[in-house]
């Protein structure tokens, strides 16, 4: 029963409410890191990565201090708090354990502070009453593992797509940012497409 | 120092979502109606203006390797204050902009505009920065809304336009936000191109 849950909610996280084109969370990164194929890989694991562990800290936070304290309205600040000080923590971590992996997401960390998505997904969690449930922390950790795949997903199709259209015959006035823009709205008219898809 | 000029260049020259492509997630996400994409902009200034009159009132004080963590602490108890009043006295906006007022706190507007202004200027001049900056923000999201609740919902302000149409409803869904934008960013490019030929051929 709860495999399927956890399912359902890897899927839906993914596919059908896909962060970038479904909610419109993290366009910062999903535009200026979707130039290159190879950089976008390295932005994608880290923000899966961050994403993951994110959502287990925050919901450990606002479970175990927030609502004992009845400091719930205090959730903004303290998330941004706990989000800024794991990435430099990871950050740190990654530069000790494992210099090549510091090597290929090192610059990408610091940018995923002000990742909307990151924060996003937290709050989601919270707003998506995972916190009452029983299994809410793997609900909610299974919830930002997906998010970041999902955005993930949609950065490297864009990435792909870009590195075509730099040699593309393409009008002067609709270079750069129009032209990605249009292309993205085309990306999420296709994953509408899988908003009319029921999981079981 | 020109105070005018401090004023109007967040509306104009250095618009945050048309020239400098800093802000895009509320501005996208949150322009689905106008009163939706008003009440966002008020937020989004008046955090603005609160953060740069502190940041600014503290700009000698604060060690600069330290700068960030206390500027996104400052940007944040705005935000809740924000969220706070609103929750209180317009429940249905805050029902309707949702996730969108926490994530004001990465608005790079804000973060943006304390670290590359108020934290070198005076109290006055960042306070008219900050009035510039939202001005212009709050423009952006209504003229993208305006376009958007027009086709999309067949409505203006809530008014039903033409009685009986059926409105284009992907046009307030995610990809009518990204054609929109698209679109208008060619427009202006297109305009810009035209201005500095004529200026050329002068």
């Amino acid at each position: 029963m709860e495999i399927k849950i956890l399912f359902t909610i890897l899927i839906s996280t993914i596919f059908i409410n896909n962060y970038v084109l479904s909610r419109i969370l993290g366009l910062c990164p999903y535009l200026g890191v979707s130039k290159k194929l190879d950089s976008a890989i390295g932005m994608g694991l880290a923000v899966i990565f961050v994403m993951t562990i994110a959502s287990f800290f925050t919901f450990i936070i606002y479970k175990f201090v927030l609502i004992p304290f009845h400091i719930e309205y205090l959730r903004t600040i303290a998330f941004i708090i706990v989000i800024a000080s794991l990435v430099q923590l990871v950050e740190m971590v990654i530069e000790k354990i494992s210099p090549a992996l510091y090597q290929a997401l090192g610059i990408f960390l610091p940018l995923i502070t002000t990742n909307c998505a990151v924060l996003g997904v937290a709050v989601l969690n919270i707003d998506s009453g995972f916190i009452t449930q029983e299994f809410g922390l793997l609900n909610s950790v299974v919830q930002g593992f997906g998010a970041g795949v999902g955005f993930t997903l949609a950065l490297l199709l864009m990435a792909g797509i870009r590195e075509r259209l730099e040699i593309a015959m393409i009008p002067e006035n609709l270079k750069g940012l129009p032209i990605t823009f249009i292309t993205a709205g085309l990306m999420a008219m296709a994953f509408l497409g899988f908003s009319g898809m029921k999981i079981f | 120092m020109d105070y005018f000029k401090e004023f109007f260049k967040g509306v104009w020259e250095k618009n945050p979502t048309f020239v400098l492509g800093i802000g895009m997630c509320p501005t996208l996400a949150v322009s689905t109606s106008v009163s939706n994409a008003i009440w966002m902009g008020i937020a989004t200034t008046f955090v603005l203006i609160g953060s740069n009159i502190l940041v600014s009132a503290i700009r000698n004080i604060v060690p600069s390797h330290v700068r960030i963590p206390i500027f996104i602490t400052i940007i944040a108890s705005f935000v809740i204050i924000v969220e706070l009043t609103l929750k209180a006295y317009q429940p249905a906006v805050y029902k309707a902009l949702g996730i969108f007022i926490p994530l004001i706190v990465v608005n790079c507007i804000i973060l943006g505009r304390a670290e590359e202004f108020a934290a070198k200027n005076n109290i006055p001049a960042s306070i008219l920065d900050a009035l510039g900056m939202g001005l212009g923000f709050t423009l952006n999201l209504t003229v993208l809304s305006i376009i958007r609740e027009i086709l999309g919902s067949n409505k203006l302000f809530g008014y039903t336009l033409i009685p009986g149409m059926k409105p284009a409803l992907l046009m307030i869904l995610a990809p009518g936000a990204f054609f929109t934008l698209g679109l208008l960013l060619w427009g202006m490019n297109v305009i810009k191109a035209r201005t500095a030929r004529f200026k050329r051929t002068e």
